[in-house]
């Protein structure tokens, strides 16, 4: 079985995240890349189906620009197969029809029985390319899924709504997102970061997987303006010395919130 | 005058689900507010109570999951030639209009917090990283295709006259997943809906115990909030995952937070720190939380929380 893994580098959640005023994109310079947490569990979840089953093909595919080589490289040692990495400056910017489309035309070149993804990326995605690109390739999908089994033929799994829990199926080929319920991403060791060296490692352009990112006849989402919200400040700090149930009692009623 | 059409999502009882009079009031600054209810028509005088102006119905292949929906989102685009079409930010609607965008070539804005119109067209607005960022995009041309934040939109809109039409659509044949099963939730809660909520009180680790939790749900039900938690809260057990606030859980803008034995961790706050007023119990003076608070306390929750309930049901008394 070949199963091919989206993967996106974010900046570190644990740091500031800012987003250029100039061009409204992420400011890569302001924060650490990190592979995402989410894309490590789905990671995971490929590796713990190819443990089990040998012979099965774990690729993982991202659409980021050059420097994210060394996020791609740790999901290598973690133990993927190989990488494709779509890297095209006029890439930069795509909104979320391109880069579904992208991502589709390169998994599609790469053949696939299985795509697993996350369910929502930190960096403000929404949480629509699976299903995105379960439509560009024609696929069912099963969208945040806080379990998975992967049999032979098909996949299925949980989800948790407000509503009530869901049990869902769909014959493969299929694309499938994951929830943090998954398990986290395994430790890398010395070893898979030395043989992650030697793993096929494809750098493709957007020309490459037959997508032209110009045709003016497809209409695409721009940002039009950027602002930035002052930060919050600290208020009033107490330490308790008996009273301060009462003192935040008479604070929430001056504030006319109860 | 131009057509916004919504999808409307319906509960497993029939009823039409919360999110939708917020879709209807964010459509109708675009357009007249059509609305979808992929499903039959039992829910159609709901929507035109909360302000759709026509109510388009669809027979909806029952157990296959999205692809029914999306074909009738595309049959209603072929009639409306609306210039949005909004839907939910829910894990089904989302995935429906997704589906629809890549199927149609249509840009998509997710997650949007609200959408207008300006002299060029349909503008959407963003809160990005926890709200720190308002962007806003547009089409470069065309329609748009939008899913909106749940309780991101206060606004309502006063009833409609009922006008309800049963939609041909056509199946793509597009191999869609399958629903095998589905449990409802044993005791929905009374409590109000986390997502939009006025007022939100959430526990974190420093809680303890699924037992303890009692007293933040106590505390909730004083001040009529709906229950939030950390994710170390969740992952612990202590409530269930649809509790979460945060950067991987839900996003809310109450008018009041209080956070229990939550220690305030960026991705945290990322979720709940465009509140109005924000009130911290920890014991850690050096807790994050404290940083963003407008009234923080340095002390037992155990302490604290009693005291407080008492304080605020004393005047009832
Ligand atoms: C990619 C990613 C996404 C994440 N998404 C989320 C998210 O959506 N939401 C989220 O919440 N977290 C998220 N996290 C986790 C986050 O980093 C923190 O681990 C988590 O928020 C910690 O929860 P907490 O504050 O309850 O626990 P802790 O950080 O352990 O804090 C517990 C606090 O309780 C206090 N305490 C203990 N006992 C008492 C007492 N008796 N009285 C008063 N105070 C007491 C302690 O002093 C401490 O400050 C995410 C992390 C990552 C990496
Ligand atoms: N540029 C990208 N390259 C590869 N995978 C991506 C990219 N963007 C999003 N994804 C995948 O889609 C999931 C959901 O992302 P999003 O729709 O951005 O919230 C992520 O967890 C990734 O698995």
């Amino acid at each position: 079985m070949k199963i091919v893994v989206l993967i996106k580098e974010v900046p570190d959640t644990w740091g500031e995240r800012r987003l250029d005023l100039e061009t409204g994109l992420t400011d890569r310079a302001a924060s650490t890349p990190v592979l995402d947490e989410i894309d490590e569990r789905a990671v995971e979840a490929a590796l713990a189906h190819a443990d089990a089953h040998p012979g099965t093909e774990v690729v993982v595919l991202t659409m980021a620009p050059a420097s994210a080589a060394a996020t791609v490289r740790k999901a290598l040692a973690m133990g993927a197969t190989s990488a494709v990495h779509i890297v095209d400056d006029a890439l930069r910017g795509a909104d979320l029809l391109l880069t579904a489309e992208v991502l589709a035309a390169a998994i599609r070149r790469t053949g696939f029985d299985l795509v697993i993804a996350g369910n929502l990326s930190t960096d403000g995605g929404g949480g629509v390319l699976p299903a995105m690109v379960a439509e560009v390739l024609g696929v069912a999908q099963l969208t945040a899924l806080s379990s998975l089994e992967v049999g032979e033929d098909s996949v299925a799994g949980g989800r948790v709504s407000d509503a009530g829990t869901m049990r869902v199926s769909a014959a493969l080929p299929a694309v499938v997102s994951i929830t943090e319920a998954l398990p986290e991403g395994r430790f890398t060791t010395f070893k898979g970061i030395m043989a992650a060296k030697k793993k096929p490692y494809e750098t493709l352009d957007a020309a490459a997987v037959g997508i032209d990112v110009e045709d003016p006849a497809v209409p695409r989402y721009i940002m039009v303006s950027v602002a930035e919200r002052p930060p919050r400040e600290a208020g009033i700090k107490i330490t308790d010395e008996g009273d301060a149930g009462e003192k935040l009692a008479a604070f929430l009623v001056a504030e006319g919130v109860v | 005058m131009a057509v916004a059409l919504v999808l409307l999502e319906v509960l497993p009882g029939g009823a039409l689900a919360a999110s939708s009079a917020g879709l209807l009031a964010a459509a109708r600054r675009v357009g007249d507010p059509v609305a979808l209810i992929a499903g039959p028509a039992d829910a159609a005088a709901e929507a035109a109570a909360r302000g759709a102006v026509r109510v388009l119905t669809a027979d909806i292949e029952p157990g296959a999951l999205t692809v029914p929906v999306v074909d009738a989102l595309a049959a209603a685009v072929a009639q409306e030639s609306p210039d949005l079409v909004l839907a939910s930010n829910s894990v089904e609607s989302r995935d429906a209009v997704a589906r629809l965008a890549a199927r149609l070539r249509l840009p998509l804005a997710a997650d949007v917090v609200g959408v207008d119109r300006d002299e060029l067209g349909v503008v959407a607005h963003h809160a990005v990283f926890g709200g720190a960022f308002s962007v806003d995009g547009a089409p470069t041309f065309g329609p748009l295709v939008a899913t909106l934040r749940p309780g991101a939109v206060t606004e309502r809109l006063d009833p409609q006259p009922l006008v309800v039409e049963r939609l041909e659509v056509v199946a793509s044949g597009v191999r869609s997943g399958r629903v095998e099963s589905f449990s409802e939730t044993a005791a929905p809660s009374t409590r109000p809906e986390l997502r939009g909520a006025k007022v939100v009180v959430s526990g974190g680790r420093g809680v303890g115990s699924r037992e303890n939790f009692a007293l933040v749900e106590q505390l909730a039900d004083v001040l009529g909030a709906a229950v939030g938690a950390s994710r170390a809260a969740v992952d612990a057990g202590y409530v269930p995952v649809s509790a979460q606030v945060g950067q991987t859980g839900v996003t809310v803008s109450p008018r009041l937070y209080i956070a229990l034995g939550i220690s305030g961790a960026i991705q945290h706050r990322a979720g709940m720190q465009t509140a109005t007023t924000i009130v911290a119990v920890d014991k850690d003076p050096e807790a994050p939380i404290f940083a963003i608070a407008d009234f923080g306390i340095v002390g037992d929750l155990f302490t604290v929380v009693p005291q407080l309930i008492s304080a605020l049901e004393a005047p009832k008394k």
